[in-house]
């Protein structure tokens, strides 16, 4: 560990740093922000044209009816998973390296749930018929069929977005007041409005305290819910390759997996450039690496199993799918997705690749495109070969679907920019939480 | 609290003199305070919250979340019953797929209860600053504020500076 007591920032040094974060930004954030801002105009467009045109030119047709929009409504929401894993389930067990970046990792998440939310209406179409999805008394009493998944999934989502969005927000209250008490002028009065009069009374603190540890103890089996719930609108069909009892625990882990990697490229450009080497130290990504090490090999694990319990059924259609897979017209997508998942990540067993952010950057990287290609590989050669030659079908992507992919990720980091230049993206409390408590009588240090 | 009351606020740089002086308030009787603190402290919440009963947000979350596992189950099943349609061969009021709307709704019930409840018991929003909260008391500086009889004013001073307070007022 690199980073002595003697090194450490006073309860002020985090105040003026954090402020520091939002000061009117450079040419290079513009730059990015009109870069992404373009990136988004262009996936607004092409959603615009597939309204007009209709879904046929999403290259929807059957049986590829799910294809790229799945995909990535499905890797969306696995992002938002290492979020609420490190401001939720690391806050239960007292972990104190998740301080300095559970922040921007929640707001990942509130951020990657809203991308995810996209894609179903996207991909129904007629996205202003949505409504249709909720339980509501209409006219001809029909309530939605509560025994299909696609309804548990609507119920799972928005609880999710909603109780991770309660947690961020009330995170963020303290911090804010604390903005708002070292900011001056039109921002000290917005940040006044946003933080509720908040005053840091022990009043206060002690309702907020045991509210907060209530509300990682609700995030904690809903964010292990959620991406259950995403996996039986697979596993409770028949495809092969999907039946499986193995999505569950399957999913969550890729989940987590691919959220921690998303973590890191939106950490690592934030400590660089925000000068935050104070606050996120190196040990913070050996942990995060360590974490992405683990998962990884968690889910080649589960990959193997997976292979196996389909070879080992017996059953002709698994071993169909299977073969099929590994050997057919998306073989290319499966044997990279092995690479990115699988081989990967197992340089981060070396101590020095967890600590190098481009080594860290570079996998994280390999781990989103892997994970993004995991969904497309659940999800395309199985529709795409299931019991009946006569319903086989290949997909391929058109312009149009795949510009709304990649607005999709520009949407997702207009939302991270605008935000870490406008809320504190350190949590002042927590962060001042780990220093060590001003004392005046020395002898005591180290208590806490 | 009698009619008439001053308070007199300590400014304190420190955890410990800080909780020295709420020991020696607590000795001497005071216990009209208000505590302001950056962030939570467990020394300063272990003085405080001796023999208090711990917040009551809990309750809240509790039936909240009860609240929302008994709608899962009612939504579901009233709605099932509706038009009972037997499909798969299984029972229209089938229970282990409706489990998981009410697990749902119990996390988001619950959610919405506790939010309810710290805003409703740490009294947010709060729309007037109270007049012994200081902008550095969100920074690094520890605040105590003691309520207590205007004779009662120069030892309440005596204890805060004693303690090592580094202002007092008034």
């Amino acid at each position: 560990m690199n980073d002595s007591p003697a090194a450490s920032p006073t309860f002020a040094d985090v105040n003026r740093d954090v402020l520091e974060t939002l000061r009117p930004p450079g040419n290079l954030y513009l730059g990015w922000m009109c870069i992404v801002g373009l990136i988004l105009t262009c996936g607004i467009l092409a959603w615009t044209y597939q309204i007009y045109m209709g879904m046929g030119a999403a290259g929807k047709r059957t049986p590829q009816m799910w294809a790229m929009y799945i995909t990535s409504f499905v890797f969306w929401i696995g992002i938002g998973h290492a979020g609420t894993l490190i401001s939720a389930i690391l806050y239960l067990f007292r972990a104190r390296w998740r301080t300095s970046i559970f922040r921007a990792a929640e707001a990942m998440t509130i951020f990657a749930v809203l991308t995810a939310g996209l894609f179903p209406l996207i991909h129904a179409g007629r996205m202003w018929f949505a409504y249709f999805l909720l339980p509501y008394a209409n006219q001809r009493y029909l309530w939605p069929n509560f025994r299909s998944p696609l309804v548990w999934d609507v119920f799972a989502i928005s609880t999710y977005l909603s109780i991770s969005t309660i947690f961020f927000i009330v995170g963020l209250v303290p911090d804010v007041a604390a903005m708002r008490d070292a900011s001056t002028g039109w921002r000290s009065r917005i940040y006044a409005m946003l933080s509720l009069g908040w005053e840091g009374e022990h009043e206060q603190w002690r309702h907020y305290r045991r509210a907060y540890g209530l509300f990682a103890a609700l995030a904690t089996p809903l964010v292990l819910s959620v991406h259950s719930v995403v996996s039986w609108d697979f596993a409770m069909a028949l495809v092969p390759g999907w039946h499986s009892t193995l999505f569950a625990p399957f999913f969550v882990d890729g989940a987590i997996f691919s959220g921690f990697a998303m973590v890191l490229i939106l950490i690592l450009p934030m400590r660089h450039f925000f000068g935050l080497s104070a606050y996120i130290h190196d040990r913070h990504l050996d942990a995060m690496g360590k974490l992405i090490l683990v998962t990884g090999l968690v889910l080649t694990y589960f990959y193997i199993c997976e292979a196996f319990t389909s070879w080992y059924s017996g059953d002709v259609f698994e071993r169909a799918s299977l073969f099929w897979k590994v050997t057919k017209s998306y073989a290319w997508a499966l044997w990279l997705m092995y690479f990115c998942n699988c081989i990967s990540p197992l340089i981060l067993f070396s101590g020095r690749a967890r600590r190098s952010p481009v080594v860290l950057y570079v996998v994280s990287i390999l781990v989103l495109i892997g994970m993004w290609f995991e969904r497309f590989n659940i999800i395309v050669p199985s529709l795409g070969h299931d019991f009946y030659p006569y319903t086989w079908g290949i997909y391929k992507p058109t312009i149009w679907d795949a510009t709304i992919v990649i607005g999709s990720f520009a949407w997702f980091f207009i939302l991270f920019l605008g935000f870490i230049k406008v809320m504190p993206s350190l949590s002042v409390v927590e962060v001042k939480e780990t220093l060590p408590p001003p004392l005046k009588d020395a002898a005591r240090a180290g208590h806490h | 609290m009698p009619a008439t009351t001053e308070t007199v606020l300590g400014v304190f740089a420190h955890v410990d003199t800080t909780v020295r002086a709420l020991e020696e308030l607590r000795a001497k009787g005071y216990h009209d305070l208000a505590v302001y603190t950056p962030i939570p402290v467990h020394e300063i919440e272990d003085v405080l919250e001796r023999d208090r009963p711990v917040s009551r947000v809990r309750l809240f979350t509790l039936i909240g979340g009860l609240t929302g596992t008994a709608s899962g189950f009612l939504l579901t099943i009233w709605s099932a019953m509706q038009w009972g349609l037997i499909t798969g061969g299984k029972p229209v009021a089938s229970i282990p797929p409706f489990v998981v709307i009410a697990f749902e709704l119990t996390i988001l019930f619950g959610g919405v209860a506790t939010l309810i409840g710290l805003v409703t018991l740490a009294g947010l929003p709060r729309f007037r600053r109270s007049p012994t909260f200081d902008r550095r008391f969100t920074n690094d500086r520890f605040g105590v504020a003691v309520h207590c009889a205007p004779e009662r004013r120069p030892s309440v001073r005596e204890i805060l500076q004693s303690a090592g307070a580094d202002e007092v007022r008034p």
